[in-house]
């Protein structure tokens, strides 16, 4: 079974010119209006998040390695926890893959030429630079140790560390997601080419507008409450502070109207990738297309109104609380459809496993496991036990690491060689993936165990009963450390050393694919023009596919 | 304790089978899905390996049937965890009328308890097994949360709210209780014992008397609750002397008469305003909801047992004073 | 923002770029609506819990201030659409004119709430540990309270305590609220009088008429966005518990 990637042998040749060398000079790059470099400045400064939030994640899992906790202080353990999550959350989760891949992809596969702002696309960079000096900052002097929730009034009266630098930072980076939204929307409304018609826009960008819808509308919102509770801190305003008559569970409400669908902006985009990823390595249109867009709209309509199932257990009313866990299990209809309909299009396909397919049907397992375990924390039943335990922590990781970072390694993966030009080394990717997905099921799996058996999170310490998961968990987290470190390593080593991948290595279907790679500054030499439907590889000889259908034809099947 | 790796805590209150049997029902959903969806992922990535580098997969483009056979039979399946789950809820907010009320307070980073008879508690909380326990919570700083996993209940702790949670404990034993909301420096400490005892064991422990002895328990109630602050032996505090009192004929306010019995105590102690002792104002606070049935009848032993001591003149001299308690 | 009439790089037709650039203010605009909708929320909330702390609150700001207020941002919004209709029927001279006074009337709008703020300060009514709520009550010559102004004042307040003994926190959360509100509102104002210059200097160059006047447009949704929300926070905040006397 040798690998089916059909890389063009030999003779490909870099373009002659292109994004990377349009220009030469630090302030070709930091000045840049370029989408694509702004992308790639968003590469570098969100893996650089990545690691710091990695190495306090490592600190962690060590702690945790025995009951008693003898390595760091509970103080410096809070501030490790909270620290991982702001820096994984807010600076790389959200951005990740809308401002790397979606900043990168979108303009290109609906064929125009950059988005419709680009100084404010490269403000946006800056503001989320600004944002992120604050937090450093924040982490410097004195650390943060009020949980990435900030829940009040921990936060705003309580902690003795350095709460004000980190929510204005938070409170400045959210312009960097509006802005970042707003442009993808207008892009998307007004500048695809001729013949890229809505229903032909490639799954990856109906999934980065159902992220900007909720950038839009649910990012203001966490400002305002961050900035109240950072008013709060500083001038002893009282909004949330039950001294005043305030309600510390306003703010939880107004935290999660926000936080909630953030989940979805980390989900959403990750499932773009895959979506596009698997047609690609199957070699057939997606299954159920108008399904998969309309779910992605579906899930961020409803991301909307599930909020208060973060909180269940704070006295909210009854009635509250049964008619938020409805309409929590309804949202998780369109997270089904589409996990059926990515597993549909695998049937009678061109089966290839070349990385990018590994991360994705990684994916479809990972995400599979962190959706259905979703439900144990919706059902209101399950949710008094398990509530704030590790299997809540598990069931984020395995939306957080194991959905959105595979589709976020993915998508870097399947994009690399229009991104750099070269191809990453395939063995050595392959077994990045592999570990990954074994330290990551290592690492978390456990913790569901853990949760069930009542371990509650946010513990630097723990009885002793529940120290054998524990070392499982860190001894998974050991292997998912190397298993990151390895496409670091090998994919800096292919931006110089890497086969030139040619405009269309796999072949994939999409606008992207027909122009050089690395693209021109202005993406394509004239124009295109999309007479094709979506993820078509019947009618595209210019893919150099012969057609041949692997199996017998079925009679056309279905409808659509 | 349990093996090295567990796999569920004890059940130990009402709702442990109940949240486990709930546990085990969408666990196997889950299961049958993802194993589903996993067997299928792999089998068609054998199935459908690409065998010749210019093949393409046949084009299905998808199929409506199928689409709606996948939204609406996982909704069906969803309703039902739901609807279960809600059951549950909806029964563990409801907190059942005859319960054994204990005062959680939390702050950074203890738990202050108070069991009915006014007993003071620090990260310990005794109950009776197979009674209504609730619990009535506030917190003095941040947001808490009041967790046994033995027993699948939590509720947070919040300030300026109460919040109360009730369960029924089915088990005798040491289970560990947890702050559950992250709280500050030492959350992860913020914990303690919930011990689950024999009634008989409790109402003992709760006398501090080893004896139990109910008149002794209800002696040392009626300090704990501080009852005598009022009710003095003279007869001069606010309320009447409980001296002589049981079996004699009280007089009240509204000129009629009873006999102080079982009933007319145990009244007098949950609805002190039913019948005024003639002579006296109604200032006494009801104690519905803190004193259990145990502990009125302690009380009543209590009072039964000083029924020949002599009555003291006031208010009225003949009258034997009487029953608030 | 376009500096000219000039076709920017990514697109394609002028139409295009005009339409990006209003469908871009409009999805502004709705974040905007969402970052004072979480304020509302609190307003509204707690109004409802603690309507008689609220209502003594709000019967301390200064009707005559906020009411001349509303009049002066309504002008404003008049003159910034004269702007607009001088801009897109190419009457460049009228343009420069509009935008000048509705900078000046955004200034004045700034410079009374400026007043108004001093006003709360010297009167204790900045949230924090010197907050009194009856210190005028207590101290009527240095608010300048005669006469029936003070008996009103102490009668209200008597009665606010009757009704509500935690009056001095609860009232606490209504300056916090008061001051969030009407601050964040005002730091809207100061970055459209920012626009607003910017847009004078580029009309003042003759940039915008029939042809290109997207910039004027779209300044001009944002500071009639501006003046909406405060049509809603004078109401809520200065007349709502009001009586005609």
């Amino acid at each position: 079974m040798s690998s089916a990637t059909t890389t063009p042998a030999t003779a490909e040749k870099l373009p002659r010119e292109h994004y990377l060398n349009a220009t030469y000079g630090i302030r070709s790059w930091l000045l840049t209006t370029d989408h694509k470099r702004i992308a790639l400045l968003y590469l570098i400064s969100v893996t650089f998040f990545f690691f710091i939030g990695g190495l306090f994640a490592a600190l962690i899992r060590i702690h945790l390695l025995t009951p008693g906790g003898y390595l760091v202080t509970p103080e410096t353990y809070n501030k490790l926890f909270t620290m991982h999550g702001v820096a994984m959350i807010f600076f790389f989760l959200i951005p990740s893959i809308p401002a790397v891949l979606g900043n990168f992809l979108i303009p290109i596969m609906i064929g125009a030429k950059d988005l419709a702002f680009p100084k404010i696309n490269l403000l946006s960079w800056y503001i989320y630079l600004l944002g992120g000096a604050f937090v450093l900052y924040s982490f410097a002097t004195g650390g943060l140790d009020t949980g990435w929730t900030f829940y009040t009034p921990l936060s705003s009266i309580y902690s003795n560390s350095a709460v004000t630098p980190a929510v204005l930072g938070i409170f400045i980076n959210g312009f960097s997601s509006i802005l970042t939204g707003l442009n993808f929307i207008v892009t998307v409304h007004t500048m695809r080419a001729p013949g890229m018609t809505w229903l032909r826009l490639p799954l990856f960008v109906w999934a980065h507008y159902a992220t900007s819808l909720i950038f839009i509308l649910g990012t203001p919102v966490i400002a305002i409450t961050l900035l109240l509770a950072g008013l709060e801190r500083m001038f002893h305003f009282g909004f949330f502070n039950p001294a005043y008559g305030g309600d510390p569970i306003l703010f939880q409400h107004l935290f999660w109207f926000y936080s909630h669908p953030a989940v979805y902006i980390m989900i959403l985009p990750a499932m773009g990738v895959i979506s596009e990823i698997i047609p690609t390595f199957a070699r057939k249109p997606i299954f159920g297309y108008d399904f998969i867009a309309a779910s992605s709209i579906g899930i961020a309509v409803i991301g909307f109104i599930v909020w208060a199932h973060h909180m269940f257990l704070t006295g909210q009313s009854t009635y509250s609380a049964v008619a938020f866990s409805f309409l929590t299990f309804l949202v998780a209809i369109p997270s089904a459809v589409k996990v059926f309909n990515w597993t549909s299009t695998l049937y009678k396909g061109s089966i290839a496993y070349d990385t990018p397919m590994l991360y994705g049907l990684g994916f479809i397992g990972l995400f599979t496991i962190g959706g259905l375990t979703g439900l144990f924390l919706a059902c209101l039943g399950l949710d008094i036990h398990l509530h704030d335990t590790y299997f809540v922590v598990a069931h984020f990781h395995y939306i957080m690491v194991g959905g959105a970072i595979m589709g976020y390694l993915g998508g870097i993966h399947f994009w690399w060689p229009k991104i750099t030009g070269r191809l990453y080394p395939e063995f050595l990717a392959r077994v990045a993936a592999i570990v990954l997905f074994i330290g990551f099921n290592l690492t978390f799996f456990p913790q569901f165990i853990l949760g069930y058996l009542g371990m509650p999170r946010r513990y630097h310490d723990y009885p002793p009963e529940y120290q054998v998961l524990n070392v499982m968990s860190t001894a998974g987290a050991s292997i998912l450390a190397l298993g990151y470190l390895l496409p670091m390593v090998y994919l800096t080593w292919s931006m110089r050393y890497g086969k030139v991948a040619g405009k269309n290595p796999w072949p994939a279907t999409g606008l992207e694919w027909t122009t050089d790679s690395p693209p021109l500054t202005e993406n394509f030499h004239e124009t295109p023009v999309v007479d094709w439907e979506v993820y078509d590889f019947e009618h595209r000889p210019e893919l150099g596919l012969k057609g041949a259908i692997g199996k017998k034809p079925a009679p056309a099947h279905g409808d659509d | 304790m349990q093996s090295q790796l567990p796999l569920y805590p004890e059940q130990a209150s009402n709702f442990a089978p109940q949240v486990d049997n709930l546990l085990l029902f969408i666990v196997t959903i889950c299961l049958v899905f993802a194993v589903g969806i996993c067997a299928a992922v792999i089998y068609f990535f054998f199935r459908y390996q690409r065998r010749n580098p210019d093949e393409i997969g046949v084009p299905i483009h998808g199929d409506l049937r199928l689409e709606l056979t996948w939204i609406v039979l996982p909704f069906f399946l969803l309703m039902a965890m739901f609807g279960w789950g809600a059951v549950i809820y909806v029964d563990y907010r409801h907190t059942p009328t005859d319960t054994l009320d204990v005062y959680v307070i939390g702050k950074q980073w203890m738990w202050k308890l108070q069991q009915p008879n006014g007993r003071r508690e620090i990260n310990e909380l005794h109950v009776p097994l197979g009674r209504n326990v609730r619990l009535i919570m506030a917190s003095e700083d941040v947001i808490h949360d009041f967790s046994v996993p033995a027993f699948r209940v939590k509720m947070d702790v919040v300030p300026g709210h109460y919040n109360t949670m009730w369960f029924r404990p089915t088990k005798p034993g040491k289970y560990h209780f947890f702050c559950s909301q992250y709280c500050g420096t030492n959350h992860a400490v913020m914990g303690g014992w919930v011990t689950v005892m024999e009634p008989g064991d409790y109402a003992t422990w709760l006398s501090g008397n080893t004896t139990g002895d109910p008149i002794a328990v209800g002696q040392q109630l009626f300090n704990n609750l501080a009852c005598s602050t009022c009710h003095q032996a003279d007869g001069k505090g606010r309320g009447p002397s409980y001296l002589g009192l049981y079996g004699s004929k009280v007089k009240l306010a509204d000129g009629s008469t009873v006999t102080a019995d079982d009933n007319y105590i145990r009244e007098s102690i949950l609805q002190p305003n039913a019948k005024i002792v003639a002579g006296y104002q109604p200032v006494m606070p009801s104690f519905q909801g803190q004193v259990t049935e145990d502990q009125i009848a302690a009380l009543t032993a209590y009072i039964k047992s000083l029924k020949d001591q002599p009555a003291p003149g006031k208010p009225a001299a003949g009258d034997s004073a009487t029953g608030m308690k | 923002m376009h500096r000219t009439g000039e076709l920017y790089g990514q697109f394609q037709t002028l139409d295009q770029q005009k339409e990006s650039a209003t469908l871009g203010m409009w999805v502004f605009i709705a974040q905007e609506i969402l970052f004072f909708g979480g304020l509302f929320l609190a307003y509204t909330i707690n109004r409802h819990t603690y309507s008689t702390a609220f209502g003594v609150g709000g019967n301390m700001l200064s009707l005559p201030l906020g009411a001349a207020n509303t009049v002066v941002l309504i002008l404003s919004s008049l003159t910034m659409a004269m702007a607009v209709w001088s801009a897109t029927t190419s009457k460049k001279k009228l343009v420069s004119l509009f935008l000048v006074l509705t900078l000046a009337l955004g200034c004045v709008f700034l410079g009374v709430k400026v007043i108004e703020y001093k006003q709360k300060f010297d009167h204790h009514l900045i949230p924090g540990h010197g907050f009194d709520i009856a210190y005028c009550s207590k101290n009527p010559a240095a608010c300048g309270l005669t006469g029936k102004e003070l008996a009103t004042e102490v009668e209200e307040i008597e009665n606010g305590l009757k009704a509500d003994p935690d009056l001095n926190a609860h009232a606490q959360l209504y300056y916090s609220l008061y001051f969030a509100m009407t601050g964040l509102h005002a730091l809207h104002m100061i970055i459209g009088a920012g626009l607003l210059l910017w847009l004078i200097q580029q009309s003042m160059k003759g940039r915008f008429d029939a042809a290109y006047n997207t910039p004027v447009e779209n300044i001009g949704l944002y500071w009639h966005f501006v003046d909406i929300v405060w049509i809603y926070l004078f109401p809520l905040l200065y007349l709502i518990n009001r009586h005609l006397a």
